[in-house]
């Protein structure tokens, strides 16, 4: 029970920035459009954020011009994406390699300072709760903004009229289109918005998580975030475990190292990457044998209402 | 009524696609109660003006009218607000969505937080009043074809349209289905509203409509009062003078049964089970027609046949040899060819040429191979003699296929398929989409291989093709055979629309 | 006046050089406006990349060695692109093959040239093509998404390269640093001209004429291109799709083995971290640029070789970080995939009644 209520939390706080880049994948595909710029889009949005808390002291200014910088960027993904139909595999690419060399091009001046950040903030009453309460309860306010954006996400895809219009363009724009539904406007929309959460998610890492900026310090979560889309079946419930199984294993591996083990370290920061690999075929696996996933029909295809073949 | 201006008033329509005019300055308007039909064959540019006044494609030229107050649609919206739908062919609807959700797609009612038990109410309400009953929480695609245009129906009615446009309505439905899909356009009609319905049938145009248009090759032929006209003149107005050759069944006795498939079972693409335990034998000389209703699993049978498609359980055998789970390739060396209907999606590579289309399904002969590599030499040359004797008009071999039309696309595909000795021929609607021309050389091609002893099976949705030209007929309703007639002569609509409905042949009894 | 859509059947013959050239263009004009909001004189900084890459006999050297590894993963990408398999793991691929080229001085050692220069490569190869396989095999058993399989087994290889320099094969005498041993002199690959160019550059032009004559003349490459294409009609043809995946992976991970190996044999002598700098990513942008076809493949690494060998004298010159030249490779992605809707559709612009 000690050890094991650190790690919970530990794997809360580790998961929570993968969450929310998970969360605005979800959004973003589940309107037909694939962005795999997220790692690059999360490193802008942790440099923002950590360069914005610094000067105005206020991680609340940092986060949120974080999202908006976040969304701008991938409006360059919606231009050449909704817009002008491209491949969105290389675009997302594209987009990565540019989020990744501007973020360490403009925060040159910024390496090596650190910020006060956010604290804990432990829910008066639900932090009591055992187990739960230290777990879930006793953290900062952005995990607890994570926990509510999930259920409103996952209500909002379900249970309302933007919602099913969004599912709708994402499964057939042809039909969506024919209905009177602007397909360029919701996957534009759609687009900015899962954008401008994979930055929320970035710059969690640098404002909440590790008070400073170092360059690629996403390390590859934009990708994790891209394949737990999958495990979470387009589903942010679920994609809310995956977050935390592998926030889980990034606390585990930190602590062993910190135990003073004879494992090497690079072998120990292997495991997510593993884990990723072994989830997704595991998934895919059940794929096969015939269960309904909730990828939408025309993820990644573009959309222009004149074509015809 | 009929006095005021028209419901809406199309004038001077055109729309171009890549250079050609699919629409050139075409009028057309409708009013308040009647039904006015859209005749013309396929490619005549029916939906493609259809669409236009849906607001899917905005014309480069013409203008629009609504009650006399010209109108500009930008997007579908407009035209749904101004009162305007359309159920396409493919109805336009989510599958993996359900009936209510597809009932309010894109509608601005009913509120932010969806509020299914109204929607509901309001759907109940309004099956009851047209008869259109359907289950509103089931998903679409769990949905028969029948059903989900009934969907797509009531959704018009949903969304309080006035100008209902039906695209080709019929082409799903058994003839009974399509009867009961009249008496509903028939209260329309009586409710006011303007009915278009669009159909290259003329029998289904004299019952239904009140006026009928004609298009023939993106140009208006005529309007006249279906009343006054009977159908040979409306033929002679859709297809020019030419008049579809009735097809010379040639002699040729049916052989000994070469290709049996035996109790077969297959899955769909979602994994569901499309065929049950079908049987069926294909013999020398012989076309044995298939008839059905679209989506009956015709094109799982197909696919199963040429070992495309794995069987869950069954067998088949070619010549008395097991096939059973053997690869295309073990298919396609015994000479059994297969036409698929989706031309661009499976039968043939768009972006490539001819002679590598052609190589596509003849690349692994010796004839066209240099040890690893191939003989794009006799590859080309071969290309060239069954473009020659097919009459496929290409401006050269070396341009991609995409760039020809759907007519020339199936020849190119017939003559691959055609070429060489074939055994067995799996032809899936050979002729649909194609113009009268093409459809008969399409047909005499079938029967040539016909007569040099091939055995063919014959897939069609269109009955007076089938009875044409099939030996023996067969129907195919929910994957199971529902009877098979040793002689198509004897059938009559009545029994084949029962049948293509599910009902066995077996059942009608000997009185019958 | 509204603007109206078209597409089109085939582009005019210029626009396959012409829009490639134009987006560098832009690209290197956007690549300004950032440097200028950094407070940098664009016009210097490309002053002295120009300088520095294509200025001298040695810049121009240096650009050759970095088109190596470029080119053979360009290669490497193309390939499986063209079968429209997303292999984004190059770099992971050039990775194992150079711990695998590694591993053959390491275990393998032989007083030969010859014997000791095929060990390698056959190591190389085989490792990288393994690795590439791995994503293959699980792609077509089970359609693993390739895309991450392919990118997480990057992580996985670099970290392995870590865990050894670090770890078992560290050179005792580094004093602490993360290398091997150098290699023995029979192990390093020959250098021309008295510049680090070396025979890894025949590897990268041998390819591209062996997947241009493989692509356009051989069944094999027949088959790939119906599967890229049109995967359901190659199904029809009775292509097997599953077995090619997993062998053009293999291939496609092969070639980017023998770039690894060209690395510490040609131009390192040992295994360090970091010996790559990301030449298996930009090797997507040079297959793309040069739609991807093997010859072109080696133009346009030559043009990568001279921005990565410009940044390199960006960093000393001017101490801009090696990243700005990440961003320009973004940004010449963004606007070559620009360029590509022009290919593919046609603009009308269309005056409307009253608008005059």
């Amino acid at each position: 029970m000690d050890l094991l209520v650190p790690i919970l939390a530990a794997a809360v706080r580790s998961g929570t920035p993968i969450l929310y880049a998970t969360l605005g994948e979800i959004i973003t595909e589940k309107s037909g459009v694939m962005n795999l710029g997220i790692e690059g889009v999360m490193l802008v949005g942790a440099l923002t954020g950590f360069g914005v808390t610094y000067h105005s002291a206020s991680p609340w200014l940092g986060l949120a011009v974080a999202f908006g910088v976040g969304a701008a960027l991938c409006a360059i993904h919606a231009f050449l994406c909704v817009t002008l139909g491209v491949n969105q595999v290389v675009c997302g690419l594209a987009l990565t390699m540019f989020g990744t060399g501007a973020s360490s091009l403009v925060g040159r001046s910024l390496v090596g300072e650190t910020i006060e950040g956010m604290r804990a903030f432990p829910l008066p009453g639900l932090s009591e709760i055992p187990l739960l309460g230290p777990v879930l309860f006793n953290q900062d306010a952005m995990v607890y903004l994570s926990f509510g954006l999930v259920f409103l996400l996952w209500f909002f895809l379900l249970h309302t009229r933007p919602g099913l219009k969004l599912r709708a363009v994402g499964e057939s724009p042809i039909a969506a289109a024919a209905a009177g539904i602007s397909v360029p406007t919701v996957r534009w929309m759609a687009t900015l918005f899962g954008g401008g959460l994979a930055a929320l998610g970035g710059a969690y890492l640098s404002v909440v998580n590790s008070h400073m900026w170092v360059e690629q310090m996403t390390s590859g979560r934009g990708w994790i975030a891209v394949a737990l889309v999958i495990f979470g079946i387009w589903h942010p419930l679920r994609s809310a475990l995956g977050a935390y199984l592998f926030g889980g294993v990034g606390a585990l591996q930190l602590r062993v190292q910190a135990a003073g083990t004879s494992i090497p370290a690079p072998l120990l920061l292997m495991l997510p990457y593993v884990l990723t690999v072994v989830v997704l075929t595991g998934i895919s696996i059940r794929k096969g044998k015939g269960i309904l996933l909730g990828a939408p029909a025309a993820l990644g295809l573009p959309f222009h209402r004149e074509d015809r073949d | 009524m009929t006095t005021a201006s028209p419901l809406v008033d199309l004038r001077g329509i055109t729309k171009t696609f890549l250079g050609v005019a699919a629409n050139d300055s075409v009028d057309f308007d409708v009013r308040a109660g009647e039904v006015h039909a859209l005749l013309g064959e396929n490619g005549a540019g029916k939906s493609t003006l259809m669409n236009v006044l849906c607001g899917l494609y905005r014309p480069d030229e013409g203008r629009i009218f609504l009650s006399g107050e010209e109108v500009h649609f930008r997007t579908p919206r407009d035209a749904i607000a101004a009162g305007i739908d359309m159920v396409h062919q493919h109805f336009m609807l989510i599958p993996v969505q359900t009936v209510w959700e597809n009932m309010i797609l894109g509608q601005e009612d009913f509120g932010f937080i969806l509020s299914k038990s109204a929607i509901c109410r309001r759907i109940d309400e309004l099956a009851g009043q047209y008869g259109l009953h359907v289950d509103p929480e089931a998903p679409v695609w769990q949905l028969s074809i029948g059903e989900q245009q009934r969907v797509a129906i009531l959704r018009m009615l949903f969304r309080e349209a006035r100008v209902l446009v039906l695209d080709e309505p019929t082409a799903v439905l058994t003839p009974q289905e399509a009867r009961q899909l009249f008496s509903t356009l028939r209260r329309m009609r009586e409710e006011g509203h303007g009915v278009i319905f669009i159909s290259h049938k003329l029998d289904e145009v004299a019952e239904i409509s009140d006026r009928v248009t004609i298009l023939r090759k993106g140009r208006k032929v005529g309007t006249v009062k279906t009343s006054g006209v009977g159908p040979e003149e409306l033929a002679e107005m859709m297809i020019g003078s030419r008049v579809v050759p009735a097809v010379n069944k040639r002699a040729g006795g049916a052989g000994e049964a070469v290709f049996q498939a035996r109790n077969i079972s297959v899955l769909n693409d979602k994994d569901l089970q499309a065929l049950h335990g079908l049987s069926l034998e294909l013999r020398r000389g012989e076309i044995l027609g298939l008839a059905g209703v679209d989506g009956n699993g015709q094109t799982e049978l197909c696919e199963a046949l040429v070992g495309l498609r794995p069987l869950v359980e069954g067998s088949l055998a070619f010549d008395g040899r097991e096939m059973t789970g053997a690869p295309v390739r073990d298919f396609l060396s015994r000479d059994v060819r297969y036409i698929p209907a989706d031309r661009r999606g499976t039968g043939l590579v768009p972006t490539m040429n001819l002679r590598e289309n052609y190589a596509l399904r003849h690349y692994w002969r010796d004839a066209f191979r240099k040890g690893p590599f191939m003989n794009w030499e006799a590859i080309a040359g071969q290309t060239g003699r069954i473009v020659e004797r097919f009459d496929v008009v290409t401006p050269s071999l070396g341009v991609p296929v995409r760039m020809l039309s759907g007519g020339n696309l199936q020849k190119l595909m017939l003559a691959r398929e055609l070429d060489g000795d074939p055994r067995v021929v799996i032809a899936m609607q050979p002729t649909w989409g194609l113009d009268v021309g093409a459809t008969a050389f399409v047909r005499e091609r079938l029967l040539d291989v016909r007569e040099k002893g091939a055995a063919i099976l014959l897939v069609s949705e269109d009955l007076e093709e089938l009875l044409a030209l099939s030996d023996r007929l067969a129907v195919i309703h929910k994957g199971r055979i529902m009877g098979l007639l040793d002689d198509p002569r004897l059938a009559t609509e009545e029994m084949l629309g029962l049948m293509m409905a599910g009902k066995p042949l077996a059942s009608f009894g000997e009185g019958a | 006046m509204r603007i109206r859509i078209e597409k089109r059947f085939d582009s005019p013959r210029w626009m396959d050089w012409g829009l490639p050239l134009i987006a560098l263009l832009l690209a290197f004009g956007a690549g300004a406006l950032l440097l200028a909001a950094l407070g940098v004189s664009p016009l210097k900084a490309y002053a002295e990349m120009i300088r520095g890459a294509l200025g001298d006999g040695y810049g121009l050297s240096e650009t050759v060695v970095k088109a190596i590894p470029l080119a053979l993963c360009g290669q490497a990408v193309a390939l499986a692109f063209t079968m429209l398999v997303w292999n984004i793991g190059a770099e992971g691929q050039l990775v194992v093959g150079a711990l695998a080229a590694t591993a053959a001085v390491r275990f393998l050692p032989s007083e030969n040239f010859l014997v000791m220069v095929t060990l390698m490569t056959a190591a190389s190869a085989l490792a990288g093509g393994l690795w590439g396989a791995l994503a293959g095999w699980l792609k077509a058993k089970w359609s693993v998404n390739e895309i991450i399989t392919t990118l997480m087994m990057n992580y996985i290889a670099i970290l392995g390269l870590e865990y050894l320099v670090y770890g078992p094969w560290r050179d005792p005498t580094s004093l602490g640093f993360p290398l091997t041993p150098i290699f023995h002199e029979v192990a390093r690959l020959p250098q021309f001209f008295g510049t680090r160019i070396h025979a890894g550059l025949f590897l990268a032009l041998l390819t591209a004429l062996l997947l241009r004559v493989v692509l356009r003349w051989s069944r094999w490459g027949y088959e790939i291109r119906v599967i890229g294409q049109n995967a359901r009609a190659a199904a029809y043809a009775g292509m097997a799709t599953s077995r090619h995946i997993v062998l053009v992976l293999f291939i496609s991970g092969a070639v980017a083995g023998l770039a690894g190996m060209g690395e510490v044999a040609g131009l390192q002598g040992r295994l360090q971290p970091g010996f790559s700098v990301g030449y298996g990513f930009t090797a997507i942008i040079v297959a793309w640029l040069a739609r991807l076809n093997p010859f072109a493949i080696l133009a346009v690494s030559f043009l990568m070789g001279a921005l990565l060998v410009g940044g390199d004298t960006l960093q000393v010159v001017m101490r801009l970080p090696l990243s700005s030249v990440q961003v320009l490779q973004g940004l010449i992605l963004f606007f070559v995939l620009g360029g590509e809707f022009f290919r593919n559709y046609r603009l009308h612009f269309l005056k409307r009644e009253g608008d005059a």
